[in-house]
């Protein structure tokens, strides 16, 4: 009976996710148009940019959650795909800059004309086209993530050793892009984006459209990660989560599954950061920060490991709470009680908001089920020895 | 490749001069055993005889120094890994009854079911009706038919060791290696499962370890006693029990 339970809320919690995605998609832009500035109810355009911010993390969390919570794989390494999405992102909308620059360059970026360059690095062709740079977002961290997945899973790196090769690829990565010859400015990074598809990223209709594009991008990764963990595939993960050796005995190919989602996971994670970059206008190698991936693995924690809408919830709560703590004079506390809010979690909600409710729920309704069917039967005068047990 | 097409051996399993060594400690020394098609084998002996590590070699999670491991005379065991066994036909039961445990009983059955096992085939996967009555089919075998909903996590110890054997039966191997069926059953459980091991054995191929004696003079089959990692005698269970250095193995000298 538990587990019809268990998949009848799992649908119920993704109903209302995805209805509460939607209405703030259409809502919050609807709102920050639409209304006069200044009036009650309208949402001012910082406010949008921040939640599209937090939508960005979501997916990212969503993507986290997906090889965690369901096949055991703790990458503490996300944020790398997450950036490398935003780099290709950040790479076409350089390019859109073209004579507007600083130096006027219509080819050159401007601190490639700084850097005294004479042409473009082959690497940066075709990011004058949107539609090469979107496949890219894609194609970039698929392609790390299959060949480290590749690489890690059929040597049959697991657990803690598994960790720590992410967190040292992400922070490789680090090195790589503070480096001003590697093409990609460097310390500074990408900025200073003009526009978007011929819309300016600084005006309130681009980001408002950036804003209902991120929330629809969520609904998709929540659906594309409903599919797989609902399909047979699904089962399959959560049984090498469980018992991976015992798989393989069963004849699967444990290294196949765990490739194959962690490569999806990379790219829904590169195209998060694809959406981060137009709306916080800005993307630099502290995005490689292990710190970062870190923090994306006590979001999906926070908000319930394994859910899937406890994942975007929990990167939506802790990053509000972020934007809270850190802009008042408990800033300098805010890592304390990040670590604290980890620390609690893990002993008090080791399911998390998300999985704690759901147990919860399912135990009251499993209680009243049963009261209701006790009470039918005293009405009928019937006792039924059975009920006590 | 001629030894593809030509049998080294009519054996089922074939194994000969195994050695394997863990840190110079021989767990197995010199094993050779056969295994006849159709056949059900009760390997016996004390703790550390290599019972457990045989079935390892044999199922590729370990791989032996040296020596040759032969499955339906043809392939060559030791140069394959686990999911390659697996899918030849070698289904393992583990000592530690090791089911799914969060997933119902009626799942763990679905995901042994011998059937595409590609990453591609199970992400598209629609369930067949064949599918499932098969699985009904194991249910009723192994007695979990009203179980068939439940996490396996919250079974009995009993009905989990059975629940591994439906899982066996749901992959269909040539050769089931079953480690300790009845380890932690009651009387009357240890009854059924050496019944259903003899039903299954009409079908399959067996090799059951045990350490539990009326289970295996019940099982009534041919009878291996191993002792530190090779064989020490082989017969019924009565000659077996009746040899002195097993006695001696087994009451200490």
């Amino acid at each position: 009976m538990t587990p019809h339970m268990l998949t009848r809320s799992l649908d119920r919690s993704a109903t209302i996710f995805l209805l509460v995605v939607a209405a703030l998609g259409v809502l919050i832009p609807l709102s920050n148009l639409l209304l006069p500035a200044g009036s009650f109810l309208q949402v001012p355009t910082y406010l949008v940019a921040l939640w599209g911010k937090y939508v960005c993390y979501a997916i990212l969390a969503l993507s986290i959650d997906l090889i965690w919570g369901y096949c055991g794989i703790l990458s503490l390494g996300h944020g790398a795909f997450f950036a490398l999405g935003g780099y290709a992102m950040g790479m076409y909308l350089m390019r859109q800059i073209g004579t507007r620059g600083v130096y006027g360059n219509p080819i050159l970026p401007d601190f490639m004309v700084f850097l005294n360059w004479q042409k473009l690095p082959w690497y940066w062709y075709g990011f004058d086209m949107f539609w090469f740079a979107a496949l890219m977002v894609l194609f970039v961290p698929g392609l790390l993530a299959f060949c480290f997945g590749w690489l890690a899973f059929r040597s049959r790196v697991t657990g803690v050793y598994l960790s720590i090769i992410t967190q040292a690829m992400t922070y490789a990565l680090l090195l790589a892009f503070f480096r001003n010859d590697f093409g990609f400015g460097g310390n500074n990074g990408l900025t200073d984006f003009k526009d978007i598809l011929g819309f300016n990223v600084q005006a309130e209709g681009t980001r408002a459209a950036l804003f209902a594009l991120s929330c629809l991008a969520l609904i998709a990764g929540f659906l594309i990660c409903r599919a797989i963990v609902s399909s047979k595939l699904g089962k399959v993960l959560i049984a090498v989560r469980d018992a991976e050796s015992r798989t393989r005995f069963l004849g699967y190919r444990v290294e196949s599954y765990k490739l194959f989602v962690f490569t999806v996971s990379a790219c829904m994670a590169g195209v998060a950061g694809a959406l981060y970059v137009p709306q916080v206008g800005i993307i630099n190698p502290s995005e490689f920060a292990p710190g970062n991936s870190i923090e994306a693995v006590i979001w999906v924690a926070v908000g319930g490991r394994g859910t899937l809408v406890g994942a975007a919830l929990g990167a939506v709560v802790v990053n509000y709470a972020k934007t809270f703590f850190t802009s008042g004079m408990l800033a300098p506390y805010w890592l304390f009680m990040l670590g604290a809010l980890f620390i609690l979690v893990t002993l008090l909600l080791p399911k998390g908001i998300v999985g704690t409710f759901n147990a919860w729920w399912d135990q009251s309704k499993e209680k009243r089920t049963a009261a209701a069917a006790a009470s039918a039967a005293a009405e009928d005068g019937v006792t039924e020895p059975k009920m006590a047990e | 490749m001629n030894v593809m097409d030509t049998r080294a051996t009519s054996a089922m399993l074939y194994l000969d001069g195994v050695h394997v060594s863990f840190d110079g400690f021989h767990a197995i020394n010199n094993l050779s055993l056969t295994l006849e098609p159709g056949e059900m084998r009760a390997i016996i002996g004390p703790n550390g005889a290599g019972k457990t590590t045989m079935m390892d070699i044999i199922t590729g999670k370990t791989k032996p120094d040296e020596g040759t491991v032969l499955f339906d005379g043809v392939t060559d065991l030791t140069r394959l890994d686990e999911t390659r066994i697996a899918e030849l036909g070698i289904g393992r039961k583990f000592q530690k009854p090791t089911v799914f445990e969060s997933q119902t009983v009626q799942d763990n059955l679905l995901l042994a079911l011998n059937v595409d096992h590609s990453v591609r085939g199970t992400l598209f996967w629609r369930g067949s009706r064949a599918e499932s009555e098969r699985i009904d089919k194991v249910l009723e075998t192994i007695r979990l038919t009203d179980a068939r909903n439940r996490l396996a996590g919250s079974l009995s110890h009993g009905q989990k060791q059975w629940l591994e054997i439906g899982m066996l039966l749901a992959q269909d191997p040539k050769l089931l290696l079953v480690d300790e069926p009845v380890a932690g059953m009651t009387d009357v459980e240890t009854h059924l499962t050496a019944e259903l091991l003899k039903e299954i054995n009409k079908t399959h191929t067996v090799m059951v370890v045990e350490h539990d004696m009326t289970f295996v003079r019940e099982l009534g089959v041919k009878v291996t006693c191993l002792h530190e990692g090779t064989v020490l005698a082989e017969g019924t269970i009565d000659q077996v029990s009746s040899n002195e250095r097993v006695i001696e193995v087994y009451l200490g000298r």
